[in-house]
């Protein structure tokens, strides 16, 4: 109690010195919690978006499917099974090809999807996907629409091979184009009517996968339909934020330490020019070692006072980016996975006491590191203010 | 005068690390203090006055031969031992005042009755009772950087006598300050001595100094050279 008493009086009393070093290390502390809470909604973000746009409560994927192999969509389709999840909803399901589309004299590679209008789990406007008799309706996403040059009402050339390998090609009409988060269901991708994939395909009444409701709970696996729930769906963007936080780690990293060196700076300095101070201590009748202890708290009591400091502008300003969202510039394909071109920083009360005690007790640790020079220094030349 | 002794030193001898070999600053002192002295220490520089100081202060230890402080050995005391016999009963007056450049002139008088842990209105009225015998009672709200040097050694005494101390110890207290402020200086810490009995002990080679003690102790090349008791009465 005695050094915190003297540590707050000897900070306070420095003045400008002080509250510089605070400032500086208040910075840290809300860049830390704001790079972190960045992270942390872009997270949650993404993950919401991509259930909402392409995941719904889970999948049913044919067993042989695997999108990271377009080889393997011949094989990836079956009869859509009779009462795979009990829901009020029914599932929605979605049957995958490979095409190419010729929009203005060039060639596209796309995934073809087909998919119900008529359905209400995904956020996809699959109702926009009426077109009058013959012709085929499509629906695209902005990124798309903006890297083949397509518009709404256009007609675009689609070249497919249906199950027996045979080469055909339809025109489609561009019916809506979406403004999506999630590149997965808009970068390279064509959506159509089911039926109309079934038909062409030949494959009536089959799909790849099949989305379920979100509140359809977790699916009964059968031989050839596996459920692939929110974990293993979620599991690439996931790993994609893990290695993106920890780029965020490293900044974490160097603003530690640069707020660090302010305090452990601070300290060398106060020892180096406190000699007579710390003479005079161990003169009045502190032990050294009572001395070591102020000079620590003093380091110490800088992140409590950042702590203070940091609170008084960082709330407001972070409590007001979480409501208000930060403008994202680049655009969402960029990184790819979802990004919102508004991004909701997510500030846990974890988050937020985690980063202050980490702070606190590194800020600790360095001011005790120097001071420990304080029990080796001689106290009667110490008096004399005499550098040892 | 009680002739109840406070510092006894037998064959004290004090040596420090030179080059190869040593430096002797004490060799073979005989002394004895008792309470209500107000001693000077005199001697050039280099004759051991400080080294002296130091060791009765607890600051240093004896390499050989024995100082007894207060019935207490220096040489045998641990570090807690001697911080808590400095923090009770012993005061320093420093040449160069040695405040703490932050604190007001209340709390570097305060700072000794925090380390003993006193209790706050009893050491608001100590600290005041403290200024109010160095006459600074003005001045509670100053830091060291706004008074002169004879109010900043003022603030010292007040801080060594605060606590009440069994000794004050004070190492060339006026070699800062010019003749008028000496004077005042030594009235005060002379007046302190003889209303609260205190023995004060003085390294010195200021003539104004010498001029106010009752016992002068010459040191020479570590040696105790003369020990002079004046009568004043």
């Amino acid at each position: 109690m005695l050094s915190f008493k003297l540590a707050l009086r000897n900070l306070l009393g420095a003045g400008l010195r002080t509250w510089l070093n605070v400032v500086v290390l208040s910075f840290s502390f809300i860049i830390i919690i704001w790079t972190k809470g960045i992270l942390e909604g872009w997270d949650r973000q993404a993950k919401a978006d991509m259930i909402k746009w392409e995941i719904g409560g889970g999948q049913f994927w044919h067993v042989n499917y695997d999108p990271y192999d377009p080889l393997t969509l011949d094989e990836s389709h079956d009869r859509i099974p009779a009462g795979l999840i009990s829901s009020v909803q029914p599932p929605v399901p979605v049957l995958i090809t490979q095409g190419t589309i010729y929009p203005g004299g060039r060639m596209l590679s796309v995934l073809v999807k087909g998919i119900p209008p008529e359905q209400k789990i995904l956020a996809l406007p699959t109702a926009k996907m009426v077109s009058a008799d013959g012709e085929i309706a499509a629906i695209i996403g902005k990124a798309m629409a903006e890297n083949a040059k397509l518009d709404t009402g256009d007609y675009v050339t689609l070249r497919w091979r249906d199950r027996n390998g045979t080469f055909d090609a339809r025109e489609l009409k561009i019916t809506g184009i979406f403004d999506t988060n999630v590149p997965t269901v808009d970068v390279g991708q064509i959506w159509i009517p089911l039926a109309e994939l079934q038909d062409m395909m030949l494959l009536p009444d089959e799909a790849t996968l099949i989305v379920t409701p979100e509140n359809a709970g977790p699916g009964e696996a059968t031989e050839e339909w596996v459920f692939r729930d929110h974990e293993f769906l979620l599991a690439d963007i996931e790993s994609i934020i893990r290695a993106k936080g920890s780029v965020g780690i490293i900044v974490w990293l160097i603003l530690l330490m640069m707020a660090m060196l302010a305090v452990f700076d601070t300290q060398v300095l106060s020892i180096f020019r406190r000699q007579k101070e710390i003479g005079t201590c161990v003169a009045l009748g502190m032990t050294r070692g009572q001395v070591v202890k102020l000079f620590t708290m003093e380091g110490a009591l800088h992140s409590v006072l950042a702590a203070i400091v940091g609170a008084i502008y960082g709330i407001p300003l972070l409590f007001l980016q979480s409501v208000r969202g930060i403008k994202i510039p680049l655009e969402s394909s960029d990184f790819g996975l979802a990004m919102a071109e508004k991004l909701y920083p997510v500030y846990s009360a974890a988050l937020v006491a985690g980063t202050i005690l980490i702070v606190m007790i590194v800020t600790t640790i360095v001011s005790y590191w120097p001071s420990r020079k304080i029990a080796k220094l001689n106290p009667t030349e110490a008096l004399r203010g005499r550098i040892q | 005068m009680n002739n109840e002794p406070v510092i006894r030193i037998k064959d004290l001898k004090k040596h420090f690390p030179s080059g190869s070999g040593r430096f002797t600053a004490l060799n073979g002192i005989d002394l004895l203090f008792s309470k209500g002295e107000f001693t000077g220490i005199i001697g050039p520089s280099g004759s051991g006055k400080t080294t002296l100081l130091n060791i009765i202060g607890t600051l240093d230890t004896p390499s050989e031969g024995e100082a007894l402080i207060l019935g207490r050995s220096a040489g045998s005391l641990s570090a807690k031992e001697s911080a808590a016999l400095r923090k009770s009963q012993l005061g320093f007056i420093f040449q160069t005042y040695n405040l703490f450049p932050v604190y007001t002139v209340f709390e570097n008088v305060e700072f000794p009755l925090l380390l003993q842990g006193v209790e706050s209105s009893q050491r608001r009225k100590m600290v005041l009772d403290a200024l109010e015998w160095v006459g600074l009672t003005d001045k509670i709200r100053s830091r060291p950087a706004q008074l002169s040097g004879g109010e900043s050694q003022r603030v010292a005494i007040a801080r060594a006598m605060v606590k009440r101390p069994a000794i004050v110890l004070a190492d060339e207290p006026t070699a800062n300050l010019d003749a008028k402020n000496s004077h005042n200086i030594l009235q005060t810490m002379e007046k302190l001595n003889r209303e609260l009995r205190t023995t004060f002990i003085f390294a010195t080679h200021d003539e104004k100094v010498i001029g106010y003690v009752r016992r002068k102790i010459f040191l020479f090349d570590g040696k105790v050279a003369g020990d002079e008791i004046i009568n004043k009465n």
